[in-house]
């Protein structure tokens, strides 16, 4: 059998990955990506706190601050293109103390290097205007109005199916696991004894970015996890806050945020944690210390609408910045790691680099002549007007069965999450595409007709249906 | 498409009874229910114990509902099923959705909130640990096995002793299940005295008071649960931490009114209930919308919704057709001991005695129900026992009410 040769193989399915896929689409290129989950944007891209950073953060001169202030400024534009919520909210770094209003100072110079707009240091009634829950306790605040919001997994989604909608091949359940240099590139073997071929390698594969680089061979970084818990509360605490509300940095790090999501959530967290193995599992004393630590930052926060709570793992490594380079080691191989915050904010600014300039110094780049950088959004429906929502029930009637109620998601969404590119193959893809099972409460409603909906389409029975891929089966079998 | 004097919103037990009540004073009815057929959550719960009050007989969920059913049908009341209700105005507008007609808004002269209530689901208690699947909230274990056929898993522990929790450990343990424990962070259980008897007790399943369930473990599916013992706080104790190995852990942790459409219509909330403030003929803070069952206080008898949607029926269909009249209300609120009161407004101006419900803080013996204004003691009735977990009423007579000059009261004395 003749297995082809893809130009370029995209390991890791997050956000860099993701928008690296979609730059590559823009070039008449092959091209795979290997994602190990059964879904894309399930590793840091699922669970972080979805902050499109200001850039004031960042060291002087490093990695972090130059793709994130570039990448910052591209966000709007790619989310639009994509179909994808992106809101200008403003950020808030807040001071408690004399000492953290000088550091705020420190932090609107660097910001200044960095090339961030707009920093103004306000105070104490001027941060009350803006934020009425703010706690007594704040003396002033870091304003920076280019800070801004996006759902990090819906745009990596999103990223990705346009990439493929442009030609791009994704494979999931597949986990790397062996290495071969072979004629041409190399060979790219799965835990389960699959293969796929590659000229160029891109390794951005998030927690596990070290293991691979190792499997080519290449020693030259580590990496190592942070876990950070959050909590979120209800949309019924929409205008809770409307910035995104920072403490003040201090060595041991940026502390919890308050913030809006994108959806009109409030999203608590995350805590800082080192763990070895990439674990997302909360904790009672790091959900204690995000409760504690939010009520440090506002008064009356409304715990009360708590609807879930859950983890990611942040990737850093050992240089304490980005790595985005060639590898010196294996040829044609290029390293992403280490992108942990402002991970997110900086992935279009990575993608272009990665594509633009690394992979071009190995492969000639010729731009395809009908790349559609557009997908239509997946929760287009709802921003429909009265008249229009009706047009599209009279041609699909399936828009106009309500499934999932908390979030008024139609039947038509949801086989459209298990039809478009990436398909959603589980009930957490499906969620994770169109907010059925995310609203009050959980599923509780929902999700029986979700599964069977997925069983349907998958055409597979309903006890196959599973929350996440392999050992998640939602159901072990019939009732008597 | 056309107008209605009353629409009622959810075709449960509480929508149909006040339907058939609002059609038989002669108003023109429609009931918009958004699952495929009429019943509401009775369709789901097979096990009997219905209708002890009312019919003097013990049904099953579907036999309670298919009485009203039957009535509805009997009768000229639209249906719209397959139809999900998206708002309420403030002028009395629905707003739905289905697959025939599209999205719509129809007005009507008096509409009756009925949407029932929905499960606290575990994301709101904060169990540290992991996500994975094999975790239900019980009426949606409830859903899988009695209405779709599927078990969820085979070795199951329960958080919450409602009477949901301790009907699920019964059914799992009869599909051959095995139910390890259900756990209860309160020092007593709020279900019904029979159903911790015909549940647990008649099971050999374990019930441990004052525990909670403090991690979840497991990757892909649930693989097990730590519970621990908590404190007059609820705080887990360090020490007294238990494992389980699991498949699948249910969570019966309370049930909420789904009022969202109820603030569609800038209808009032009271906390104490999460449903709307409403005067003794269930008509709420706005003119012309009424609310019944579930969604106006969580029941434990469904006998007692139907009987509070009847009232909300004939309450709706008077408004439509006669308009409504001008209220003369005191309060009534809740004094010692007493979680909540309903109704929260006395209206003078409505004739007849005026059945008031309640529920205790605590579990009390040996205590006393005291409704009184001012200094004055209108109603005092001894009473043996008294649990949060069973619903309370004492009688205002009609005669009480129309001297009355001030607020009411209802204090547990202990």
């Amino acid at each position: 059998m003749i297995k082809i040769m893809f130009d370029v193989v995209v390991i890791g399915g997050g956000v860099v990955g993701g928008l690296i896929l979609r730059k590559l689409a823009e070039y008449d290129l092959s091209v795979c990506m290997l994602e190990r989950a059964s879904d894309v944007a399930m590793g840091q891209s699922r669970a972080n706190s979805g902050i499109v950073h200001a850039g004031f953060d960042a060291a002087e001169g490093s990695l972090k601050a130059k793709f994130n202030v570039l990448g910052n400024k591209m966000m709007k534009g790619v989310a639009n293109a994509l179909g994808v919520e992106y809101k200008n909210n403003g950020s808030l770094v807040v001071a408690f103390s004399e000492k953290e209003m000088e550091t705020l100072k420190e932090l609107k110079k660097r910001g200044e290097i960095n090339g961030v707009e707009g920093l103004t240091i306000i105070d104490k009634k001027e941060l009350q205007e803006k934020e009425p829950n703010i706690s007594d306790d704040a003396l002033g605040a870091l304003y920076a109005p280019t800070g801004g919001i996006v759902c990090p997994y819906k745009l990596t989604i999103s990223a990705i199916g346009n990439a493929m909608d442009n030609g791009a091949k994704l494979k999931t359940e597949f986990e790397v696991s062996a290495v071969e240099k072979i004629e041409g590139g190399y060979a790219l073997t799965s835990l389960d004894g699959q293969t796929v071929q590659g000229k160029v390698v891109i390794n951005a594969a998030g927690i596990g970015t070290e293991k691979i680089a190792n499997l080519f061979g290449d020693y030259s970084f580590k990496v190592s996890g942070r876990k950070g818990e959050y909590i979120l509360l209800d949309k019924e605490s929409r205008g809770f806050v409307k910035h995104t509300l920072f403490f003040t940095p201090t060595e041991k790090g940026k502390g919890i945020l308050v913030s809006p999501t994108v959806d009109e959530n409030i999203l608590l967290g995350p805590t800082a944690q080192l763990v070895t193995d990439g674990n997302v599992e909360t904790s009672a004393e790091g959900l204690l210390d995000v409760q504690e630590k939010a009520k440090k930052m506002c008064k009356g926060v409304p715990f009360y609408n708590t609807i879930t709570s859950f983890a990611g793992t942040r990737a850093y490594s050992d240089r304490h910045d980005f790595i985005i380079e060639k590898s010196a080691v294996a040829d044609n191989l290029i390293n992403c790691a280490g992108i942990e915050s402002p991970g997110l904010t900086a992935s279009p600014a990575i993608a272009e680099y990665v594509v633009d300039v690394l992979v071009n110094e190995l492969i000639t780049l010729r731009k395809k002549e009908n790349f559609n950088p557009n997908r239509i959004p997946d929760n287009f429906f709802e921003k429909m007007s009265v008249a229009e929502k009706n047009a599209v029930i009279k041609e699909n009637k399936a828009y106009g069965r309500i499934i999932c109620r908390c979030e008024q998601i139609t039947e038509g969404e949801i086989v459209r999450a298990v039809t478009v590119n990436p398909r959603a193959t589980t009930i957490d893809a499906v969620k994770r595409r169109t907010r059925a099972g995310m609203g009050r409460c959980q599923g509780g409603f929902c999700q029986p007709q979700v599964a069977e909906i997925i069983a349907r389409e998958l055409n597979i029975p309903l006890e196959k249906v599973t929350k996440s891929g392999k050992n998640s089966e939602l159901l072990i079998g019939r009732t008597k | 498409m056309k107008n209605y004097d009353v629409i009622v919103i959810g075709g449960g037990p509480a929508g149909l009874a006040a339907a058939v009540k609002a059609y038989d004073y002669g108003a023109e009815v429609l009931i918009i229910e958004r699952e495929d057929i009429l019943g509401g959550i009775l369709n789901q719960c097979i096990h009997n114990g219905f209708g002890l009050t009312r019919f003097k007989e013990s049904l099953s969920g579907p036999e309670y509902a298919a009485r009203f059913v039957d009535e509805v049908k009997k009768r000229n009341i639209d249906v719209f099923i397959k139809t999900t209700v998206l708002s309420v105005g403030n002028d009395k507008s629905v707003t739905a959705i289905n697959e025939t007609d599209g999205v719509f808004t129809l007005k009507a002269k008096a509409i009756i909130l009925a949407m029932g209530c929905r499960e606290r689901s575990k994301g709101a208690l904060n169990v540290a640990g992991t996500r994975p699947a094999g975790l239900y909230s019980a009426g949606t274990a409830q859903k899988y096995v009695n209405v779709k056929g599927y078990l969820p898993g085979k070795n199951v522990v329960i958080l919450g002793s409602g009477d949901i929790g301790l009907i699920m450990a019964r059914r799992m343990t009869l599909e051959g299940a095995k139910v390890h424990a259900v756990c209860e962070i309160m020092p007593y259980s709020s279900g019904l005295k029979r159903n911790i008897v015909q549940c647990l007790n008649d099971f050999d399943i374990p019930l441990y008071l004052s525990h909670t369930i403090t991690k979840i473990e497991g990757d892909g599916r649930v693989t097990g649960v730590v519970i621990s013992q908590v404190d007059e706080n609820k705080r887990p104790i360090k020490g007294t931490e238990k494992h389980f190995d699991c498949d699948t852990v249910l969570f019966s942790v309370g049930l909420i009114p789904e009022n969202e459409l109820t603030k569609t219509a800038g209808v009032e909330i009271y906390p104490n209930t999460k449903g709307a403030y409403v005067y003794q003929n269930r008509e709420t803070s706005v003119e012309g919308i009424f609310s019944c069952g579930n969604v106006l206080h969580v029941h434990d008898l469904v006998d007692f919704v139907s009987e509070e949607a009847e009232i909300a029926g004939v309450a709706a269909a008077e408004y439509a057709l006669s308009g409504g009249k001008a209220h003369d209300a005191v309060s009534c609120v809740c004094g010692d001991n007493v979680s909540y009161v309903l109704p929260q407004k006395i209206d003078k101006n409505i004739d007849g005695n005026v059945k008031i419900f309640f529920r205790v803080k605590n579990v009390f013996k040996n205590c006393a129900v005291k409704v009184q204004s001012g200094d004055e003691i209108l109603v005092y009735k001894k009473k043996r026992i008294a649990l949060p977990g069973e619903m309370e009423t004492v009688t205002l007579p009609a005669d009480k009410i129309k001297t009355l000059n001030g607020g009411v009261t209802v204090s547990l004395e202990v």
